[in-house]
């Protein structure tokens, strides 16, 4: 039992530690690891994992270790592999972040700061236009044969950003609003 | 003391809230994040907030995770980066803990999938407003680099797909070279 919480926050260390930017590119790192290398979960068990990860909050990688934690392990699984995927994060982050503050004063280093300022710019737009895809076309990919367009989807996000523009109205609420509506439209 | 739990408590009960509603991938806890950290509570700067969403990207591990960690250490230390770290991982954990017992059943709900079809919208919306605010503080930026590193950081990641790691590293060596660069112009 308690060889399988080691095994378990070992393993999803090293995946926190390796998923560097996030989103779709860790997911055959996850896959890896949990699939491939260890047998905890079936290819059909982790694509619905996927699934279902995509359904709840929060990140997937923490929502792949809670899951995975909790079959193999019960709570204290979910707990070990939980903390395993996050640990990595939270000591480069702070390491980083008092390295950049101590050093801010220093021309070069501060620019470094500003160039990954505009950079992280770019890739939360990379990161928009595949959940706009995904929304108004049901692809991620494009140039794919067969797709619809969503237009109850274009006009939920042109009048959420109206809103969100106009009334700096909360995100949350923006999140609840659209649900609602989804529940009768779709 | 009593001002230090104050904040400790409101720190995890914004972040808990915060998780509870990040769908869509890590990002959109940035404009949530403004909203209740930079907006209402005045606890951080943007500029700040930016810094360390920057700073969380470039770190291994979860986005959402990580810009959560330096909110909280930035504003309480320590003991606030792990308050902020513990509030962010709570939802997801419960709720992953619960849905295991009948993920199938949960996996095909209608009503889930409606909702969270609904959600894309709101997703796509709250973070393009980020996104456009992000791109005008870009646009006064006198330094033409850091202007331009933006669009190619989205040409290279949505169009060719390479890696973060690389488009990170190879933005950090541009920028620290042309400041050197430009000393060592300036010492002459």
């Amino acid at each position: 039992m308690s060889k399988t919480i080691y095994i378990l926050f070992i393993s999803f260390l090293q995946i926190g530690l390796f998923s560097i930017g996030g989103g779709y590119a860790i997911i055959p790192l996850i896959q890896e690891q949990v699939v491939n290398s260890y047998n905890w979960l079936t290819l059909q068990e982790y694509t619905d994992i996927i699934t279902i990860s995509q359904m709840t909050p929060g990140p997937l990688v923490v929502n792949t270790a809670s899951f995975v934690g909790i079959r193999l392990a019960g709570i204290p699984g979910a707990i070990a592999a939980t903390l395993g995927s996050i640990l990595s994060g939270f000591i480069i982050s702070i390491f980083l972040y008092k390295f950049f503050m101590k050093h801010k004063d220093i021309d070069s280093i501060s620019n470094i700061l500003k160039g990954l300022r505009s950079s992280s710019v770019g890739l939360i737009a990379s990161a928009a236009s595949t959940i706009i895809l995904i929304a108004f076309f049901g692809t991620a990919s494009i140039g794919v044969k067969g797709f619809s367009i969503n237009i109850t989807a274009i006009i939920l996000f042109v009048i959420s950003l109206f809103l969100l523009r106009k009334y700096k109205l909360n995100p949350i609420l923006i999140m609840i609003f659209t649900g609602v509506i989804g529940l009768f439209f779709y | 003391m009593i001002k230090n739990l104050k904040i400790y408590f409101s720190l995890f009960k914004i972040t808990f809230y915060i998780s509870a509603f990040t769908f869509g991938g890590g990002y959109i806890v940035i404009p949530m994040m403004r909203k209740y950290f930079v907006n209402d509570l005045k606890l951080i700067s943007e500029q700040e907030l930016l810094d360390m969403a920057a700073i969380a990207q470039s770190t291994p591990g979860a986005i959402a995770v990580n810009i959560a960690v330096l909110v909280g250490y930035r504003i309480s230390g320590i003991t606030g980066s792990v308050i902020t770290c513990i509030g962010t991982v709570l939802p997801p954990l419960l709720i992953l803990s619960i849905i295991s017992f009948f993920y199938k059943a949960f996996r095909d709900n209608r009503v889930i999938s409606a909702i969270l079809k609904g959600m894309e919208a709101g997703v796509a919306a709250t973070i393009v407003d980020l996104i456009i605010d992000m791109g005008q503080g870009l646009l006064k930026e006198k330094n033409w680099l850091l202007t331009l590193m933006a669009p190619i950081a989205f040409i290279a990641s949505f169009i060719f797909n390479i890696n973060v790691l690389v488009i990170i590293i190879s933005c950090s060596i541009l920028c620290f070279a042309q400041t050197y660069i430009k000393s060592r112009q300036g010492g002459r």
